[in-house]
């Protein structure tokens, strides 16, 4: 490598390093305060080290009981999701109806355009007019109608993917429609649907704003707006309990992420095939 | 093992006819061969049998039962797709016994059949293995293995070796001949390979944009073509054709062309006839039955030497007439011959083929008509 | 005759059933749902709960109403801040800074690009109100890291969330978005076949020329892309919220923040459901650009190919 050449190297590097510890900064924070027992807002290097912040976070009630209401909202939004989405996205691509691509395209239109931040007016009145202000089902539904669209999207073009062959050897070979569908289509479509499934719990887990909107009671709201209600009310936040919670509730995004770029490269984040 | 038959079938896709109006006859125990390019309607109409196609109009019988409406599951039969339709998720033993799981056998039972099935197809020990971890040879007769496994009242085959290379097909080719012969399956086999037709038929049904243009045994197929179509679609090198001008005198027939010398043919009831439309022929002469012969020669047609491809057994000498068309010989000599010489390929008589203005054969006196 | 298809059209319906009920709720009406209030004086409370009147367009005079249009805490103002916002942390901010990123990731060694690129991605992938934690904590006058860092270097400290709210958002919401740009681009530079950059270095290319002349024109349909994509998500974009609440004295009020106050604090459906019809048509008009512009450039690759 010629000098030049060389001491642009080290020059990028030295950039990117410094852009890196940057984007590190405000995250620091989080290495250490979870850990001390004084923590404040300010960083401090826990002396000594110790895990009595999450025994705080699991003596009370309400933050473990926020942490299930999340649970319960991405469980069970990707549950409604994974189905409905396969079984939309295997009709769209498998069957003969008219104007199918159309209606994909015209969905994902409606999907983009009809955001939370522009909803939230009638998506709080459908939801009070179901009778289901303040549940856990209101925010269930909420999100799987959001990202059902774009999940149908990404399964679909993955089905599409899929030889047509398999599912008529099986039915050559026996198989009712049915029959194929499960023993020779399902599996073959599975990886998509993990997919799907990660990033549909990625998002409903970490979201705010519609359970903001659709939840009134304490016992209902999911962590995100707990932590939310921890350090915006009025008075000094618990620092302890913040940080360890925060950090409690970070976790499994931050799992399903390495997850899933190890299983399979980072394609399908964001809803956008990189 | 159960007989086929098409009754006038069309398979309209909009507004494109990819099968129009086949009539189709295959005995039970036959191997029937569709050959033709691509588009020919060939893949349609075997898609048709296995009922992964409906008819938009016509029927279609396997035995003596119409299967037109019947869903494939009800068809008994068996297919083997191009891309082998093995499932990535099974282990070959699964992958070949899923059939008889579909019909309900114990895993004991269905497994020990696959097994049996292997072994005959020499896969036996790649049971556990996956279909990703095999070698295109191997799924090709794991393939086979699924259709071999159940019993089937006709056999069909989607362009099965045209994903393995050349060796391969050869030992495949060979393999499926004995097994068809062996097993007496009625078997449907769709190819755009003529050499492969030829070698597994009894009888090839060559089609041509959703017609079937000739439907006879391989060597009749070979030596009495029924169109230019089919006479240059079958062989390899394809037969040379060369317009001819037809002209009548003295009871012969006199065809004159560039660099062509012939005597004179005799009139048949089958050339007056063409000749009532158009005295435009077309001459046909396979690259076999042409040799170097000397300039002057009787029956010959001469050029300047095109390309000379000695290809080992024989070689591929190519002339290019004074029109600019070619005419490719068959002979057996190492000699050289320098571009550009002129070059006379002589043949006999009984080696000639005409076809009418329209393509079609023109038979001799006393050959059966097609 | 009964046609084969691999999925029956009756079985198809019923597939298709749960996802079009979802949709058609939760997406499509709500669409038209939120255009029907916004001609109402609907509210939470009171006599307009139980029985909105329609009001016409009422509702969008008000928003546009020349006399109040640029005041803080305003229709007007907040189109405007949320203009700003979007102009400074997606366009410039996050897809220039994704570039940079993705260009110096292609030039950097192996272990130094895990490493950045996990800290950005980190940015992008942590739950939105922990970030917006960890920034109010970064940015706390008395203790946080920031000013701790600025006291170290001898540089004064600031209370930025009070003092130079916008900015702020700008900042970071450039910096919890700039992972997305990244990795669009860093997907773009890896399609580029290496020769095209090796035969630019043998004719004696720097750096920048490289980027300029080569990579540049070959991306620039993703570019593209990257530009709307990231403007729609930014435009809709609630979590500054969780930094700064719209305020102080509103000078954060993204468009998002003020649709919510306005339904939620003030109660006002009707205006409300304007605000939403409003954000709805930017975002349709943006994402009919986006798939003209995808169908443009499928067609020309389909072009190309044949």
């Amino acid at each position: 490598m010629s000098g030049g050449a060389f001491l642009s190297r080290i020059g990028f590097s030295v950039l990117a390093a410094l852009l890196g510890v940057l984007f590190a900064l405000p995250l620091i924070w989080f290495i250490f305060a979870p850990f001390n027992a004084r923590a404040e807002m300010g960083l401090a290097l826990p002396d000594p080290w110790t895990l009595s912040n999450f025994v705080t976070v699991f003596q009370n009630a309400f933050a473990v009981r926020a942490l299930f209401n999340s649970l319960i909202q991405s469980v069970g939004g990707v549950i409604l999701i994974g189905a409905a989405a396969t079984l939309a996205a295997y009709a769209l691509s498998r069957s003969t109806i008219p104007g199918k691509s159309a209606v994909t395209y015209v969905l994902l239109l409606f999907s983009s355009v009809v955001s939370g931040s522009a909803a939230m007016v009638p998506i709080f009145l459908i939801i009070s007019a179901m009778g289901l202000i303040d549940t856990q089902l209101a925010v269930i539904l909420v999100f799987a109608g959001g990202l059902l669209p774009t999940a149908m999207f990404i399964l679909r073009d993955f089905i599409d993917g899929i030889p047509k062959s398999y599912e008529e050897s099986a039915m050559v070979a026996g198989a009712s429609p049915l029959q194929a569908f499960f023993d020779v289509a399902l599996p073959v479509i599975r990886p998509g649907i993990v997919v799907i499934v990660v990033w549909a719990f990625v998002n409903i887990w970490g979201s705010f704003l519609i359970p903001f909107i659709l939840l009134r009671s304490s016992e209902q709201m999911p962590a995100s707006v707990a932590i939310y209600s921890f350090y915006s009310e009025a008075g000094t936040p618990i620092v302890t309990l913040l940080a360890a919670y925060a950090l409690i509730y970070s976790l499994p995004v931050v799992l399903l992420y390495l997850f899933v770029s190890w299983r399979f490269g980072f394609r399908f984040f964001g809803g956008i095939k990189a | 093992m159960a007989s086929v038959v098409f009754e006038n079938v069309t398979k309209t896709f909009g507004s494109f006819t990819a099968v129009a109006g086949v009539d189709l006859s295959i005995g039970d125990g036959e191997f029937v061969c569709l050959l033709g390019p691509s588009g020919c309607g060939k893949t349609t109409s075997l898609r048709m049998i296995a009922g992964l196609e409906t008819p938009s109009s016509g029927k279609i019988f396997i035995g003596d039962q119409d299967v037109t409406g019947l869903h494939p599951k009800d068809r008994q039969i068996s297919m083997v797709f191009q891309d082998y339709a093995l499932y990535p998720h099974m282990n070959l033993a699964d992958n070949i016994a899923y059939p008889l799981k579909v019909r309900g056998e114990s895993v004991e039972k269905r497994h020990g059949r696959a097994r049996e099935v292997a072994d005959v197809l020499k896969i036996g020990t790649l049971l556990n293995r996956l279909p990703s971890q095999i070698s295109g040879g191997q799924q090709q007769r794991t393939s086979l293995a699924r259709a071999l496994v159940y019993p089937s009242r006709v056999y069909l085959f989607d362009e099965p070796l045209s994903n393995l290379d050349a060796k391969l097909r050869l030992e495949a080719r060979g393999f499926l001949n004995h097994l068809q012969r062996d097993m007496g399956m009625t078997a449907v086999y769709v190819t755009h390979d003529q050499a492969e037709a030829m070698a597994l038929a009894t009888r090839i049904a060559v089609m041509d944009q959703g017609r079937i243009v000739q439907y006879a045994p391989p060597i009749e197929i070979y030596r009495r073509p029924a169109t230019t179509f089919v006479a240059n679609f079958v062989g390899n090198p394809p037969m040379n054709l060369v317009p001819v001008e037809a002209a009548h005198g003295d009871g012969q027939l006199l065809l004159s062309a560039d660099g062509l010398a012939l005597g004179g043919l005799p009139m048949s009831s089958g050339v007056a006839t063409a000749l009532q439309a158009s005295k435009a022929l077309t001459l046909g002469i396979r690259p076999e039955h042409l040799t170097v012969a000397a300039p002057g020669a009787a029956n010959a047609i001469a050029g300047k030497l095109f390309a000379n491809e000695n290809m080992g057994p024989e070689s591929l000498v190519t002339i290019e007439r004074a029109d600019g068309s070619r005419v490719t010989a068959r002979v057996f000599t190492d000699d050289h011959i320098e571009l550009g010489t002129d070059v006379t390929l002589g043949f006999s008589l009984e080696h000639v083929h005409l076809f009418d203005s329209t393509g079609a054969r023109i038979p001799a006196d006393g050959e059966m008509p097609l | 005759m009964k046609q084969f298809s691999l999925l029956s059209r009756r079985v198809a319906a019923l597939f298709l059933t749960p996802g079009a009920i979802l949709v058609g709720l939760f997406i499509l009406l709500p669409f038209f749902w939120v255009i029907f209030v916004s001609f109402t004086n609907r509210t939470l409370l009171g006599r307009t709960a139980l029985n909105p009147e329609f009001v016409g367009l009422q509702n969008y005079v008000r928003l546009f109403d020349p006399a109040t249009f640029f005041t803080r805490g305003q229709f007007g103002s907040s189109l405007i801040i949320t203009t700003e916002f979007v102009l400074l942390s997606a366009l410039v901010g996050q897809a220039l800074l994704g570039l940079l990123l993705a260009w110096l990731m292609q030039a950097i060694r192996p272990g130094l690009k895990r490493f950045v690129e996990a800290m950005v991605i980190g940015a992008w992938i942590l739950p939105e109100v922990v970030i917006g934690f960890a920034w109010f904590a970064f940015l706390d006058y008395d203790n946080g890291t920031l000013n701790m860092i600025l006291r170290g270097l001898g540089l004064p400290p600031g209370d930025f969330l009070l003092q130079q709210p916008f900015w702020v958002i700008v900042i970071f919401n450039t910096w919890r978005g700039a992972a997305f740009s990244m990795m669009l681009f860093n997907s773009a530079f890896a399609s580029i076949p290496p020769s095209y950059f090796q035969a630019a270095d043998v004719a004696g290319a720097s750096s920048w020329q490289k980027f300029r002349d080569i990579a540049l024109p070959l991306i620039r349909g993703h570019v593209v892309t990257d530009l709307i994509l990231i403007t729609m998500w930014t435009f809709n974009v609630f979590t500054p919220f969780l930094l700064t609440h719209g305020g102080p004295a509103y000078r954060t009020e993204l468009l998002s923040i003020y649709n919510y106050r306005v339904a939620f604090r003030d109660f006002e459906f009707g205006k409300g459901a304007a605000v939403g019809v409003i954000i709805m048509l930017i975002n349709l008009v943006l994402a009919l650009i986006y798939l003209s512009i995808g169908r443009r450039k499928s067609k020309a690759e389909k072009e190309a190919a044949t």
